[in-house]
């Protein structure tokens, strides 16, 4: 066929353009739904708890991963500047995944447990405080925006129809018929049997010091468990990676 | 032709407008509803503004109503009047905030610490307003100037053409408004939510209607090249964006969604969108305006005929493999890392071709580069394109990412090619329309384009040399031990050596906006100037 059909003929340069821009995502991205090392499971990995979810939004409505990523490469300065290098697994619930593509700030894959809650609270609030070096935004409004626990239960709903790799929901129906009292007993630290029940190893306490449940509460949160959730003294990569 | 008869008969008729305008009045009723039963102020908001619009729409519909139909031979050169001037207004925008946004960078003092104005939320800001509003209304302005004149034919299907261009502008306000608001996907360069998000959808296949239509209609037997890209964009960008963006809303009256896949899966979709909105987008786009400006411009034909069909082909095939080498070392499997970085090494050589293509347009006129800025300007556009296509290949090289990613040698890369060549063969072919579509000989001063290529090539230059050394430098740190094998660097260390280079980057940006305020008012004196030739421009001219 010479080319001069195709540049007579309008449909056939769609259709041939159109066929040929689709190949490379199908051979690339419909793989990964299938292959068992990104799909894998990894013992520890949960969904995250409410707070945490708003917490994670909260994350994400201030643009949080223009300046920091949250993937360790497996690089010798990495792995001892940030920790175990990141797991596919470890990001299986993230809608959307948070891995970043710039390190204006440092990597915070594993920030969870590494500074305490009143270091959190004093950096959000200005940054400066702590690093005087920093360049980092202040954020004291999170303090006093309130979160309102009632009908949270909806954002876990809608998780649970996002594609989660063919193992079904992401949270249970208990989890779904719990989320207010789940938020507020992370948040508050008081009555936690059924948030620990359900998110095995959740950190509840006040974490900004406020009785209020405030979006300071759940960024700190998020960032507390970001990391912790799989046991690297127990964990063994497998040999298929 | 049998197409072109029935539009025309159809936009002037009663029935149709009625139609048109109770459209509208139910748009506007849904909107005004759904804005009181918002469960978040921006939505609430947005859907205030998209309900204005949409009664505005109809206000002008009406307005219209027993009006005689306007003009409707010759070609459609009003929306590209408008699309001139939009582009320009928010080229301005998004350079001022990108130089707002590298001026925190340097002095964290220029974040307010209040919630719209913080760097997280103003640089989606920036990017968005370069890319989509700036680079977008380039696109849809050229498009719709060159497919007219290749074609020798009006845009196709009436009114639809400026349904394209509001609708466009509205959702770049939604965008917008939406990011200071904290609306916001968290995918980048996709960030606008779920129903901005099927907003743009319909106004981008309304788009791919009228640049199809008006191809279909063309009274040219063959299609010329420009138009292969500019199709292969329009439809590449609505595959992307469908796909990328596919989501969950918590709510059908609140603006929060949830992203559909996850981690891994979700991390390769949203770079194969990524890289191809550069691919696209900010490429095959711009490459169908090199293939008809620089030509028209030179007074050249194109330099090879068989090498712009192996530039297209090869060019749209192999763009779309390389969206893994953004995530080189990370979860993603090694295979398609691996996958990526081979076509993003390949992709240099359709790169180039397409670059001699250009420059080698000006076999026998290079002398015309002394005399004429705005060649000028397209042609340092061109070299600022192999610039970084041969860079982009180089840093998606496994080893060579390893330092560079993470750092601000991306960040100079991208602006390299945002500000060199989008950028500058945009402004360029600006250049070139706007006295043609105002009926003037030529720009009102030479002297001050000659002024605004040379200032906005140094500030590039001094804004990529500063990203180089600090992107470098930075990684270096990272990764350097001390005699005792410890890191040598703390992280906040590594921030603290940038600073220079940020006052630098800030500078390097100043240079390339006041570039771009001398244009606005050159083309503003142009505007002003002679009268206007009652002849429309370039009927009589063949086609490129």
């Amino acid at each position: 066929m010479k080319h001069e059909t195709i540049e007579k003929n309008a449909t056939l340069l769609l259709i041939l353009s159109f066929l040929l821009v689709t190949v490379g995502g199908l051979v690339q991205i419909v793989p990964l739904f299938y292959l068992q090392n990104t799909i894998e499971k990894v013992e520890g990995m949960r969904p995250y708890a409410p707070l945490e979810l708003a917490g994670r939004n909260v994350y994400i409505r201030e643009g949080c991963y223009v300046c920091h990523s949250q993937m360790i490469r497996p690089f010798r300065d990495e792995v001892e500047r940030y920790g175990h290098y990141s797991l596919a697994a470890e990001s299986e619930f993230d809608h959307p995944f948070q891995w970043g593509s710039k390190r204006t700030g440092p990597d915070l894959a594993r920030v969870g447990g590494k500074y305490s809650d009143e270091w959190h609270r004093e950096h959000l609030s200005n940054p400066r405080n702590v690093v005087p070096e920093s360049i980092m935004p202040g954020y004291a409004f999170l303090s006093a925006k309130e979160i309102d626990p009632k009908g949270y239960g909806r954002n876990l709903a809608a998780l649970n129809l996002t594609i989660n790799n063919g193992n079904g929901a992401m949270y249970r129906p208990e989890d779904l018929d719990n989320a207010e009292a789940d938020l507020v007993a992370q948040a508050t630290g008081e009555q936690t049997e059924g948030l620990l029940q359900r998110y095995p190893k959740a950190v509840a306490r006040n974490f900004d010091g406020d009785p209020r449940i405030t979006e300071m509460d759940a960024l700190i949160a998020y960032l507390q468990v970001l990391g912790t959730m799989v046991d690297f003294s127990t964990f063994k990569a497998d040999m298929s990676r | 032709m049998g197409l072109e008869s029935r539009v025309q008969q159809a936009s002037p008729s009663g029935g149709g407008a009625m139609l048109m305008m109770s459209l509208w009045g139910v748009l506007a009723l849904l909107a005004i509803t759904m804005g009181a039963k918002a469960e978040d102020t921006p939505f609430a908001i947005h859907m205030f503004i998209f309900a204005a619009a949409a009664i505005l729409a109809l206000v002008f519909k009406a307005r219209s109503f027993g009006q005689p139909a306007p003009d409707a031979s010759g070609y459609n050169d009003d929306i590209v009047r408008w699309g001139a001037l939009i582009t320009l207004f928010w080229g301005v925008v998004g350079l001022l905030v990108g130089v707002v946004i590298a001026l925190q960078l340097a002095y964290p003092a220029w974040n307010p610490d209040l919630e719209w104005f913080n760097f997280g939320r103003l640089r989606p800001l920036h990017t968005s307003a370069v890319i989509f509003a700036f680079g977008g209304n380039a696109l849809l302005t050229t498009s719709f100037y060159v497919v007219q004149r290749t074609n020798r034919t009006r845009l196709a299907l009436g009114n639809l053409a400026w349904f394209v261009f509001w609708g466009y502008q509205l959702f770049i306000v939604l965008a917008a408004t939406g990011y200071l608001l904290g609306v916001t996907e968290g995918r980048e360069y996709a960030e606008p939510e779920w129903y901005i998000d099927i907003w743009i959808t319909v106004v981008w296949v309304a788009y791919f209607l009228v640049f199809f239509g008006t191809l279909l209609q063309r009274k040219e037997p063959h299609i010329y090249v420009a138009n292969w890209f500019y199709l292969a964009f329009i439809v590449t960008i609505a595959m992307l964006h469908i796909v990328n963006n596919l989501s969950i809303p918590v709510s059908v009256f609140g603006s929060k969604s949830y992203a559909l896949f996850s981690g891994v899966q979700d991390a390769l979709t949203q770079w194969w969108y990524g890289h191809n909105a550069v691919g696209f987008f900010l490429t095959a786009g711009f490459l169908g305006m090199m293939y008809f400006f620089i030509p028209k411009r030179a007074n050249r034909p194109v330099y090879s005929y068989r090498l712009s069909i192996v530039h297209f082909w090869s060019l749209i095939f192999l763009y779309i493999w390389a969206g893994p080498h953004h995530l080189h070392y990370t979860a993603l499997p090694d295979w398609a890392q691996t996958l990526g970085m081979v076509f993003s090494i390949m992709l240099w050589m359709p790169s180039w071709g397409g670059m001699i293509n250009g420059l080698m347009t000006l076999s026998g006129a290079w002398d015309k580069l002394r005399t004429d800025p705005v060649l000028r300007m397209m042609v340092i556009s061109v070299a600022f394109y192999g610039m970084s296509t041969f860079e982009g290949p180089m840093m998606s090289i496994k080893s060579v990412n390893s330092l560079s990613h993470y750092t601000d040698w991306t960040i100079g890369h991208v602006h390299s090619g945002a500000l060199g060549w989008v950028g500058m063969i945009s402004m360029g072919a600006l250049y070139h329309l706007i006295p043609r579509l105002w009926g003037r000989k030529e720009v009102y001063s030479l002297r001050l384009v000659s002024w605004h290529v040379w200032l906005a090539t140094l500030g590039i230059v001094i804004y990529a040399s500063a990203m180089w050394v600090s992107g470098i430098m930075q990684g270096l740190m990272w990764r350097e031990y001390d005699a005792n094998g410890f890191l040598a660097y703390s992280f906040v260390e590594t921030v603290e050596a940038m600073h220079p280079y940020y006052v630098i980057r800030a500078m390097g940006g100043a240079l390339f906006l006041v570039g771009a305020l001398i244009m606005v008012y050159n083309i503003y004196r142009t505007i002003r100037g002679a009268q206007p030739v009652s002849q429309p421009v370039g009927m009589v001219s063949a086609p490129a």
